[in-house]
């Protein structure tokens, strides 16, 4: 699953946090050969994501399907940032 | 995370002035971190300390969130809750339990993990990712100072090749007393009060400064144009062209107004109708006796001497202290100068290896309690003050009196010294006047017993309100409790120069109180006999004294003193004051 990243700054990367974190299943966001856990706000933020770049989006559990929807979805609505 | 866009920071207004330039921003980065190894049975009160560290971070991260929310709105906000977040990762704090679980000690674990990941986000070179690592070393440095309860040391502030204005969490009057130095153009502060001693020293060295502003070290980068507001209490970060152009405008304004009140300044306190008054200065360095002279004080009320002990290593010898004292004395002559024995303690410590840990440091071991447990600093500190009574017009003052014994064994210690230099050959002045400082409620109410000891009181009002109040002064949370004209403070004044009058000797009053002009009307109406306050206040409370008539004050302060509700009593005297009361730029 690919998708675009309005930059991972700060917010987007808490935002990411607590959406991933509502799930059960391992949910992970891979760029090139960086992997990282989407749960945790220190791996996302050693993730490089900077407006533009590519990553993927993978979940591994009983909720992957609906944390895979949630995750992205949070991604394409730009995070609910305002800009 | 700062936006290059003008951003407005309330505080409190700690000292007058206005300053613009670049910040310096002090922050604990140059913490020590220490390390120790820990026994495997230490590591579970090591694990709980750390994580009351981090829960107190936490406490302290979501305050600032609140704040930021009301203040900037929700989208500011939301960096909060990162923050919070980074010590809610799970990952990292997992890390951290190993490494203390391996014998290190709490601030070795936590630190070198944080610092890891700041280090490489750092050296991925990406503005962005550097950004992210200053979020993280922002959250590593409230832990750190949260575990070891120290604060950083302001070094840098000694040596400063170029003009600035400090930013900073909290400042030490240690770190203050660095500042001395033509340098720093302003400072404002996280943390404090209008009367914590750090404001206290900015007002004296005349440094404008913004106290209590919750959140400007994380609203500021070191380099950013900033203005200090100290009237206000405000603080401008990354002006817009029209702020600026504006504060422009005040700065010569306020110069011009500062400049009008010096026309009072050969002239003495008196009254309309002729009761005159001392008034003197409050100084905590010989360097501020020029200040004292140009604003037309009459001498030195206060010369705070704890000063010559902190921010060095080692104590300052008798021969030292002597030529201070002198140089002091003499240059102020014909008027006098009250030097306070060493009042550490409190917030002043000698230096932090010094410092004992008390839970209350504003009743434990401070003032004449310090001095006598520790006579042969006293008595150094005594022989300097008396011979250099042989050159002007010098008192001695005790501070934290709240017992009759203390004045009698200060009184022994003097004795002694006095006969010590008599048998050395050493000139000094053996009739110099000794006071006391009356400072805590218990001195108010044996003040009969006091005054037999002693040529005179001086009510150190700061002391004296917070301690009659319960509330301190340095706690910007309760500090709307400090209430000088509360009626408990003032009938405790009243008290005070009443014994004074009854027993023949003088009573004035060295406190924040006598700067502000609507209280120094009311102290006068109680028959104050001598009001001591910073250098600048002086030309204020000497225009307001000019005035008035003494009648109108004594009916004023009667009423005051009876007076339940501070607000109201201030209300009152405002208007009765009328338009006698000048504008003043306070």
């Amino acid at each position: 699953m690919i998708t675009n990243l309005l930059g991972m700054h700060l917010r987007a990367a808490a935002e990411l946090v607590k959406t991933a974190s509502r799930f059960e299943s391992e949910i992970r966001l891979s760029r090139d050969d960086i992997v990282v856990d989407a749960k945790s706000i220190m791996a996302l933020l050693g993730l490089e994501g900077a407006q533009g770049v590519e990553v993927t989006v993978s979940a591994d559990g009983k909720d992957e399907e609906d944390a895979l929807r949630a995750v992205i979805g949070l991604i394409e609505a730009k995070f609910n940032e305002d800009e | 995370m700062t936006e290059k866009i003008e951003t407005v920071v309330n505080g409190i207004a700690a000292s007058p002035g206005i300053a613009m330039g670049n910040a310096m921003v002090l922050s604990s980065r140059d913490m020590l971190v220490p390390l120790r190894r820990l026994e495997p049975a230490q590591l579970d009160d090591e694990i709980d300390r750390l994580m009351r560290a981090i829960d107190l971070s936490k406490s302290q991260l979501r305050e600032t969130r609140q704040m930021v929310a009301k203040d900037m709105g929700e989208s500011y906000a939301r960096i909060f809750d990162a923050h919070v977040m980074i010590l809610e990762d799970k990952r990292s704090l997992d890390q951290v339990l190993a490494r203390i679980r391996e014998g290190y000690n709490a601030e070795f674990a936590f630190n070198a993990v944080f610092s890891k990941h700041e280090k490489t986000l750092w050296e991925k070179g990406d503005v962005y990712i550097k950004d992210r690592a200053g979020d993280i070393r922002d959250v590593r440095k409230r832990v750190l100072s949260n575990l070891s309860g120290t604060r950083r040391e302001a070094e840098e502030l000694s040596n400063l090749d170029s003009d600035v204005i400090v930013i900073a969490d909290d400042l030490s009057p240690a770190d203050t007393a660095r500042m001395r130095s033509e340098r720093v153009l302003a400072f404002a502060t996280d943390v404090g009060g209008r009367t914590s001693h750090t404001a206290i020293m900015a007002r004296s060295l005349e440094i404008p400064a913004t106290v209590g502003l919750k959140s400007v070290v994380s609203q500021v980068e070191d380099g950013d144009f900033v203005i200090v507001d100290g009237n206000r209490g405000r603080v401008v970060v990354t002006p817009s062209k029209d702020t600026l152009a504006r504060y422009t405008l005040e700065v010569e304004r306020y110069a011009r107004v500062t400049k009008g009140l010096l026309r009072f300044k050969d002239l003495p306190a008196v009254t309309i109708d002729d009761r005159s008054i001392m008034l003197s200065a409050n100084i905590e360095s010989h360097e501020e006796v020029d200040s004292v002279i140009e604003h037309g004080a009459e001498g030195i009320g206060l010369y705070r001497t704890e000063f010559i002990y902190i921010g060095r290593e080692g104590l300052p010898g008798e021969d030292e202290q002597h030529r201070i004292y002198k140089a002091v004395a003499t240059r102020v002559a014909p008027h006098p100068v009250i030097i306070r024995t060493m009042d550490l303690g409190g917030d002043k410590f000698l230096s932090p290896f010094e410092s004992p840990k008390e839970m209350n440091p504003y009743l434990g071991w401070r003032g004449i309690r310090f001095g006598l447990a520790r006579k042969d600093i006293m008595k150094t500190q005594l022989r300097a003050i008396l011979r250099a009574s042989a050159s002007g017009n010098v008192k001695i003052m005790y501070p934290m009196i709240s017992g009759l014994d203390e004045v009698i064994s200060a009184n022994e210690i003097l004795k002694e010294t006095k006969e010590e230099l008599g048998r050395e050959g050493q000139a000094f002045d053996d009739a110099c006047e000794i006071g006391i400082m009356v400072e805590t409620p218990a001195a108010v109410m044996i003040a009969e017993e006091l005054a037999e000891h002693v040529d005179f009181f001086s009510i150190g009002s700061n002391d004296l309100i917070q301690y009659a109040l319960a509330a301190d002064r340095g706690n910007e949370k309760v500090a709307y409790l400090y209430e000088p004209l509360h009626p408990a403070v003032l009938r405790f004044i009243k008290r005070t120069i009443d014994v004074g009058k009854k027993s023949g000797i003088w009573v004035g009053l060295c406190g924040e109180m006598a700067s502000d002009v609507i209280c120094a009307f009311v102290l006068l109406g109680l028959g104050i006999d001598e009001l001591s306050v910073s250098p600048y206040v002086v030309p204020a409370i000497k225009e307001m004294v000019r005035s008035v008539y003494f009648k109108d004050a004594e009916a004023i302060a009667e009423q005051a003193v009876k007076g339940t509700d501070p607000a109201r009593t201030k209300r009152m005297v405002t208007q009765s004051m009328g338009k006698k009361a000048p504008d003043m730029p306070l």
